[in-house]
This record gives structure tokens, sequence and C-alpha cells, in this order.
């Protein structure tokens, strides 16, 4: 008989067999040739076995608990769809959420999944590698889900149709285009604090209260469904994320300055772009489940300031913007929406003024700064608007060079006043919307001198549809950017009038009445 | 009896998104898979140029010398988007966790005779590190591959060749061999049999052109590999000591048999696109075939002994098969 006894593998033991035991160090090509990236952006990293794995889970469980996820995630998918879920949100405004977060967050959820295959490629750690490849799968769940949730809607409503079209060419998503082109153009470790860290662990619960709560908040169980599915990914990426700041810090003292530098110009990248995100809390949910401003608070200044004082002890300071946004986050929503509802014909989605309780809301919501600043504005228009005067700016916009944010935001300290930036660079001059932004170019000028900023390209004659002859003798730049975008005109304008407002109340009665 | 069920009816305004109407060539309802594949990445008006390759754009056709009027014909037959794809494995994992959870019970994997281990141990352990290398190299494909019809399914390989890696690790553990799976790591690292394919693979690791290491790594290397292991040699060993080893690799030879349909669709729908790919994928093919069959001959040599040979041409055959009908000369 065998008496050899067995040897029983610890989990942790087991995990390692299963993942880093696996990996070897090349000798018949070099390792910086096999692994190219790790080097250039002065990251030291000395020991790589140093890394621990964030979370352990081998390809068995993870297929298991996906695979149960997505089982229940689409049979409600199914049962939404068949049953027409959508006439179950509580006004027909709500759709306008999904079509902001369509053009904008799917595609960048697509960008997420193959900038991870990427890192998974570069990085020389098997620990690292492994857990970037989930995410990078994970990341095409998301992206999938969310198309495959509002495909529906899609079907019923206008201003969905042309996402794919849109994500490379709509001027008001350039910016997260560039947020993530950014950093999938950066080096592995900038990518992974980019959107690792700064992404998905300081900024990605003010991403998620929008839309998920607020899908949950007016009655649309698809996006809701699909936001809570993906939540145990998001605890699995915001892990990686804080694992590989404290891995590179505790790898170097050298890497500190750079970690920083990264950390203060990805949370302000970030903030800029979740400046449409908390437009949709303040203004485009019918049943609204908190004010921006409250969410900044608890996602952003109380999970924040917490974070960075556990990472005092490497050293990093909070983020450079801290203050700014703290100041920004009782302004920076309402002059979204006012820039939004001022451009009616270039955004495939409606606009309108709040309601009279609406404007109660945020007034209470804002005691600061709705009633001195804003509220009067917004009762200019419609004021305008109920004279025939609508107020329709057609003009190109000018755009920050590096967030490519359209220049809205105000001075900080003075509300009154529009915040401009700029600097000369090899003869040219360059825009800004914040001292931030000004700083993140003049660390890396041969970088954003490229940034694609869709008002001039415009101008240069470099936005046309395929066949216009930009030499010919009548062409006007920009006159046919609807064609550009391939945008629908019963897509634009104001929500009150709209097609989707009549079907939805026509739809809705055949389904409640008899 | 069936009851008429009723729902309220509404007349949708369209079937579905405009670029998938347009590929179609009619507005009606996608699959799945179309909805969260075609037509998604972005193909114009980058911001910047990736630090570390300034020559080329994020995404770039000029990543591999293949060209392609519409890189989303090369698509997955298998319609794998991702739930399609984890539901897939979800099952096959669940089977394979039972196979595994039945041979320990029953004692069939310690029990098996010392010969048949002396072979699983010197021939089997060592290919998880050579799914690793497969891994990697299809996170290369992943990566730098264009369009997400490519992208999606190689990121998918990509875990699969994780998975098998691990179950190859697990099928170490269940034959009680812990000690063999560092040993077959230091043949993996030293052993003469090894270092062609180690080397080979570190070769794969460096290849520029991301299709000809699809073509090298998915469809040379293991359009003969995975025959010559989990189908050659598990029959072999079956004979001698019982079905335990083909219940415990089953995963491998089931994954394998799907996942040739997804890699000949690609070559075939690269060498339709026109006549350079089909003479490009054909010289890449019979170069990596050579150097494939080199590799791999002491592997067959230590697996069937004299027969060696003899069984790797057999598989060779299946593969020139396979090159002929997707239309590619070898």
């Amino acid at each position: 008989m065998d008496m050899k006894v067995s040897k029983k593998l610890g989990l942790k033991e087991r995990y390692t067999m299963m993942t880093r035991d696996l990996a070897w160090d090349t000798t018949f090509q070099p390792m910086d040739k096999v692994f190219p990236q790790v080097g250039y952006e002065g990251i030291k990293i000395h020991d790589w076995d140093k890394w621990e794995d964030p979370f352990r889970l081998t390809m068995d469980a993870y297929w298991k608990y996906q695979a149960e996820k997505e089982r229940k995630l689409y049979a409600i998918l199914d049962a939404f769809n068949q049953n027409n879920g959508h006439l179950s949100v509580t006004d027909a405004r709500y759709i306008n959420v999904l079509k902001l977060f369509l053009g904008s967050t799917p595609p960048l959820e697509l960008m997420a999944a193959r900038g991870f295959s990427m890192v998974a490629r570069q990085m020389v750690g098997a620990g690292p590698r492994v857990a970037c490849m989930m995410q990078s799968v994970d990341e095409y769940r998301h992206f999938q889900t969310q198309i495959h949730s509002i495909s529906n809607y899609n079907r019923f409503y206008n201003g969905l149709d042309e996402f794919a079209h849109q994500q490379s060419r709509m001027w008001y998503l350039s910016d997260g285009k560039s947020f993530f082109d950014d950093a999938i153009t950066a080096g592995p470790f900038e990518f992974m604090v980019a959107i690792g860290f700064a992404f998905e662990y300081v900024l990605t619960n003010i991403l998620f209260v929008p839309f998920i709560s607020g899908a949950a908040y007016n009655g649309d169980m698809a996006a809701m469904t699909v936001g809570f599915s993906a939540q145990s990914d998001e605890a699995r990426h915001m892990t990686l994320g804080l694992e590989c700041i404290k891995f590179m810090l505790e790898q170097d003292p050298d890497n500190l300055p750079i970690v920083q530098r990264w950390i203060d110009k990805w949370t302000w990248r970030g903030t800029r772009k979740l400046a449409s995100v908390g437009m949709m809390m303040d203004y485009m949910l019918p049943k609204r489940i908190m004010s921006f401003k409250e969410a900044w608070e608890i996602y952003f200044e109380q999970n924040g300031t917490a974070l960075f004082t556990d990472l005092a002890r490497y050293g990093v300071k909070v983020p450079k913007c801290f203050g700014q946004t703290i100041e920004e986050k009782e302004h920076i929503t309402h002059q979204s929406w006012i820039g939004f509802y001022m451009k009616p014909d270039a955004c495939p989605f409606h606009t309108w003024i709040p309601a009279p309780d609406e404007l109660d809301w945020l007034s209470e919501k804002y005691p600061n700064t709705f009633d001195k600043y804003y509220r009067p504005v917004l009762e200019h228009f419609d004021r305008q608007e109920k004279a025939g005067k609508r107020f329709n700016n057609k003009t190109q916009p000018m755009n920050c060079q590096v967030c490519v944010s359209t220049i809205k935001f105000n001075e900080p300290g003075d509300p009154m006043e529009m915040c401009f930036r700029e600097t000369v660079y090899k003869g040219e001059k360059f825009h800004f919307c914040s001292d931030h932004c000004k700083e993140i170019f003049e660390n890396e000028p041969e970088k954003y001198v490229q940034t694609f900023i869709s008002s001039h390209a415009a101008l240069q004659g470099k936005c046309e549809p395929e066949g216009t002859d930009v030499n010919a003798h009548d062409y006007r730049p920009g006159a046919r950017m609807h064609a550009y975008w391939r945008m629908d005109k019963r897509a634009t304008g104001d929500f009150n009038g709209s097609e989707d407002q009549k079907n939805f109340a026509k739809w809705r009665a055949q389904a409640t009445k008899n | 009896m069936s009851m008429d069920l009723r729902t309220i009816t509404i007349e949708p305004l369209r079937q579905t998104f405009g670029h998938l109407a347009r590929r179609m060539g009619a507005d009606k309802p996608a699959s799945r898979y179309m909805e969260g594949t075609m037509d998604l990445q972005p193909v114009e008006n980058y911001h910047y140029r990736p630090t570390w390759d300034p020559s080329h754009d994020i995404f770039d056709p000029a990543r591999t010398r293949i060209t392609m009027k519409d890189w989303y014909a090369l698509k997955d037959p298998r319609q794998f988007y991702y739930g399609a794809w984890t539901l897939a494995r979800g099952r096959m994992q669940e089977t394979a966790t039972a196979d595994f959870d039945l041979a320990d019970e029953l004692g069939l994997a310690t029990g098996y005779p010392a010969a048949g281990k002396k072979v699983i141990n010197e021939v089997l352990l060592p290919l998880r590190h050579v799914a690793w290398a497969s891994n990697i190299n299809n996170s290369a494909v992943a990566a730098y591959g264009y369009g997400i019809a490519i992208s999606q399914a190689a990121a998918y390989a990509c875990m699969d060749q994780l998975g098998i890696a691990q179950f190859i690790t697990r099928l170490g553990i269940a034959f009680d061999e812990i000690d063999a799976l560092a040993e077959a790591k230091q043949d993996w690292l030293e052993a003469p049999v090894w270092q062609g394919l180690r080397h080979y693979v570190e070769d794969m690791m460096v290849m520029d052109d991301w299709f000809e290491l699809f073509v090298t790594q998915n469809f040379a290397l293991e359009g003969l590999l995975f025959p010559l292991i989990y189908d050659k040699l598990t029959d072999r060993l079956n004979a001698a000591h019982g079905p335990v080893l083909s219940m415990l690799t089953r995963f491998q030879r089931e994954w394998f048999t799907e996942n040739v349909k997804w890699v000949d669709a690609v070559l075939k729908a690269a060498a339709a696109d026109n006549p350079a790919n089909k003479a490009l994928l054909g010289e890449w093919i019979a170069a990596a075939r050579q150097r494939s069959v080199e590799v791999l001959t002491p592997v067959a040599e230590l697996a069937f002994g004299t027969d060696g040979a003899a069984v790797l041409d057999e598989v060779v055959q299946q593969l020139n098969a396979r090159a002929a009908k997707a239309g590619i000369p070898v």
C-alpha cells in the first residue's frame, strides 16, 4: 500500500501553484525584450514576487461565479424587455440618462478592456498579469451587458441608435475619449494609476450612484440589474488598483514622486469627466437619489480622506486638486446642464428647464449657489422659451487642450468669472480650463499638443461626412456636422414636444388604460 | 393545452442600432454577439500616439501584414460574447470539477499505476508552462489585434489557457504529485527534451506581428500539441491503465475541439479576403509547422518512444487537412 503522506496545500500555496508558479524567467529571449514596457516610465521594481494578490480566484471559480451572475442577469433583461419594462420608468426624461450613458460609458469600458489586455501582456509578475487579464474580460462583460440592457430602449426611443458611430466624433464625448486615450497611450504603470486607481478606486462610486441607484429609483430594472451584477467585479477592480499603488510605493522610494504626479493628474482628469455625471444626478433623473454635492461629500471627501490618510504612510499626499473640487461641487453640475441646454442642435439627447418643484429641490440642495447664480439663468431661459425665443448657441466652443471640456467653469473663488488659462509652446498658444490642466500640459507638452479637439478639427475641414470635397469653392466647414455625426433630428432639442415624450405617453396609456 | 398568453404589443421605431443595420443591409434584430462585438472599436480621431509605440495609432491595422477589407469578418463561429463564453466555460468547469471530485472520492487518481504516473509527470505536467506561454501570447493578440471580433476571442482564449494550465496543475495535485510539479518545472527549464519547445514559445513572445503569432501559437503549435497529448497519449495510457486520465483531461479535449472552430474560421476569413493574405498565411503555417515538428519531436519520443515520429506525423496530417479546409495551400 502506498504510504506516502499526501501534502495538503493551503489556499495561498494552492493559488501560487495555480498562477505564479506557472511563470518562469525567459532565457532564450531576454526578459527586457519579452516585457519591453515596464522600464521606460521610471518606475523601479526590484522584486515582482512581493506583489500581494488582492484576490485569489482560479479560473474554475471565476467561471462558476460569473456564469451564475450572467444567467440571472440575462433572465431579468429578457423578462424586462418582454414585458415592455421601458414603460415602467418614472417618466420619459429618464431615458435621456441612458442616451448619455450609452454614448459615454460602454465605449470607455471597451477601452478599459483593451487597456487591461495591454497591461496584462506587459507586466512582468504573474500576479498582476493574471489580475489584469481578469479585469480585461470583466470589462468586456461590462460594455456588453450595458449595450444589451439598453438595446431594447433603442427600439423605441431616439438618440441611442448611433452611439458606436458617434463615440469618436461627438464633441461632448471627447472628454471621455481623451481620458482613456491618454491612459492607454501612457505606460503600463501610469495606466494602472489612471484607470485602476484614480478611476476605479477613487471615483467609481460617483459613477455608480447616478446610474445604478438612479436606475433603481427610476424603475429601470434592466440598468439596475446590470449595475448590481457588476458590483462584485468592481470590488475586485478596486482592490487591484490599490494593490498596484502600494506595490509601486513599497518597491522603491524613487517611485513616490512619479506616482504622486500621476495621482494628481488622474484625480483631476477624472473629476472633470464627472461633471456631466453629476449633471445627471441633479437635473436628469426624474426621481433624484441625492445631489451631486452630497455624493461628492460622501464618496470623495470622506472616503477619499480616509484613503489618503491610509496612504500617508507611503508619503502620498491628497491630490493637489482636492480643495478646488470641494469648491466646485456646488457649481459644475449647473454649469454643465446650462451648457448642454444652450446647444439644442448639437446633442442626441433632450434638455429641459427643471419644473418649479425641481428648482426648489436644487435651491434646497445648493443653498450657497443655486439661487444666487443659476436659478436666475434657468428662469430667464424658461421665459425666453415660453416667449418663443428659445436660446440656441450655434457657435463653436473653446475647449481645454487637456481635458477637452468646453471652457465653461468658473475662476476659483469667483463664480461670476469664467476661468481661462493659456500657455505658449513652440510658438503656438494653447488654452486650458484650469491651472491643473495647464500643469498637466506643461509636464508633457509633446503629448498634449496632439489632442483631438473636434471644434478646431471641424474648422480645419477634418470633421466631414465621407465624400465631402473640402476644396470646393462653396465649402463651409462644419455645415454638415449632423451628417458627420449621423444625428437624428428627432433626438435633439427640447424634451417638451419631442417624439419620445409623445410616444411614451401614448404607449403608457395603451399599457395602463382600456 | 397551450395557453394564449398576451402581452401589450407596441410597434418599435427601429429594430437595431445604425451600425448593425448598415452591416446587415437591413433594419432587423441583431444577435447579442453582434451587439457586443461589431464595429465597436474606435477607428479614428485618436487623441494621442502611444508613448510605447509612437509609430502606430492606438489601434492600428498596420500592426500585422495581414490586410482586411473588413476586420469584423474575423468573427467567432461560436458567437462568444462574454456571457455566452462564461456560461459555456461554467458548464465545462462544473463537469471537470465533478470529475475531479469523483476521482478523489474513489481514489482513482492516487491509485493510478506508477508506470502511468511516470508518463504523466514527465510529459503532461510540464505542459502547464506551455499553456502559460499560450496565455501570454494570446494576451498579445487581445491587446494589439485589430477589431473587437479578434480581440475578444483572443482575450477569452487567453483566460482559457490559464484555466488549462490550472487544470493540469490540479491533475498533478489530484495524482498526489506535488513534488512532481516542481520536478516538471525543473525539466521545463533545464531538461534537453523541453528546451526546443521552450525556446520556441519564448521566440513567440517577441514576435511583432500579432496575426503571425496567432497562426504560430493557436494554429500550428496547439494544432499539433493538443491532439498529440489529449488524443493520442491519453488513448495510449487509457488502454494500459483505464480511462481516468481522459476523465481528468476532459476540459482540454473538449476545449480544443471547440477552439479549433474559431481558429480555423479566422484563418479561412483572412485567406478569403485577398490572395496576398492567403500566400502569407501559407508561408507562416509552413514555417510554424516545420519548427513545431522539430521541437515536438523529442516530446513525442518521450511520450511514445520509437513510435513518436509516426504519431507526430499523424497529427501533422490532421493539421494539413485543417489548413486545406481553410483554403490555405501549404
